[in-house]
């Protein structure tokens, strides 16, 4: 069986199941998830973009990179938690929108290249709180993995709305 | 409807900028993923600052601090999303403007912008005596709950918006 077939198969089981009946046939669930997950990736994004900006040093230069980070990067792991959660409600509620459309895939590999970025840079500060300050090399280092980190963040954004725009029928 | 107003409105739905966005199967969608990146900048931002006025993180550094370190971020993103908010507007004007979830989200948006004001103004004229405490006096912790609630409302709308306009 081709996994596109699987895929398909799978669609079809979700949506038959009670859960994504109820959310099928409840009008104000998914508009109410949306929210709910549009606000978790609000918190996340900002936490991360306010982390991003201070390595480009355009804002709060006047506290270490490392407190910045503290401040921002460990709050992002519990919301991610909501972000998914809601998401795989999405899902459950309208299996085919996602599960066969390639911009929802897109959206997870970035995904997981910005958590492993934010990961990473959270693990090198605590690690060493000079890490992204040592030298100049490290400087431009950080600001490149920033840009990065920006460009990631944003993909995943400009996705999660072209998802809408590129459902199968 | 004042007849000055909708007549303007009818000038820029016509323009050639509205009929664009309309046709131009790409350009819609461009705009909205511009506002949504917007909007959860100006939305999570802001709620850091709330967090603080509320007593539930960065308390370890002033109100002023962390607003300085902050807000330069909201209002960039705040006048993108004003633009590409008003982008979208002229694309389809009567139509959002028949839309109670649309009216509901710029009185909600005025709201934020007035508990603002109030609380520059009337609550934090005695800041700098108070600012470096963890719990902050009451009308710092109720701007911020409002402002919480007043941002939550807002994306709400936001999603409602889209499910009950007609299709374009």
């Amino acid at each position: 069986m081709t996994l596109d077939a699987v895929l398909r198969d799978l669609s079809k089981w979700l949506a038959a199941t009670p859960l994504s009946q109820t959310i099928q046939t409840t009008g104000w669930i998914i508009p109410t998830l949306q929210t709910i997950h549009i606000l978790g990736v609000a918190a996340v994004f900002s936490s991360a973009i306010l982390v991003d900006l201070r390595l480009w040093r355009a804002l709060q230069r006047d506290v270490p990179l490392a407190d910045v980070a503290r401040r921002f990067l460990p709050t992002i792991w519990p919301v991610v938690l909501i972000i998914l959660i809601t998401g795989s409600l999405l899902i459950i509620g309208e299996p085919r929108r996602s599960l066969l459309n390639t911009t929802f895939y897109l959206k997870m590999a970035l995904l997981a290249v910005a958590l492993l970025l934010t990961g990473g840079l959270q693990w090198s500060l605590r690690s060493a709180p000079e890490f992204w300050d040592k030298d100049r090399g490290r400087r431009i280092a950080g600001r490149f993995a920033a840009t990065v980190s920006v460009l990631v963040w944003c993909s995943i954004l400009f996705a999660g709305r072209w998802i809408a725009y590129t459902q199968v029928g | 409807m004042m007849p000055p107003f909708a007549d303007l409105i009818s000038y820029f739905e016509n323009s050639a900028l509205a009929d664009n966005i309309r046709e131009n199967d790409l350009l819609f969608p461009l705009i909205e993923s511009v506002h949504v990146v917007a909007i959860c900048l100006v939305v999570g931002s802001i709620l850091a600052v709330d967090l603080r006025l509320l007593g539930l993180a960065s308390i370890n550094r002033s109100v002023s601090r962390v607003t300085a370190g902050i807000l330069p971020l909201t209002w960039g993103a705040f006048v993108v999303a004003v633009s590409s908010g008003s982008l979208l507007f002229i694309s389809n004007a009567t139509e959002y403007l028949g839309n109670g979830f649309f009216i509901a989200k710029i009185v909600l948006i005025a709201a934020a912008g007035l508990n603002m004001v109030i609380f520059h103004v009337i609550g934090a004229k005695d800041l700098p005596r108070w600012e470096n405490d963890t719990r902050l006096p009451f009308q710092a912790r109720l701007a911020g709950g409002v402002s919480i609630l007043l941002w939550v409302a807002v994306v709400a709308c936001g999603r409602w918006i889209g499910f009950t306009m007609p299709a374009g």
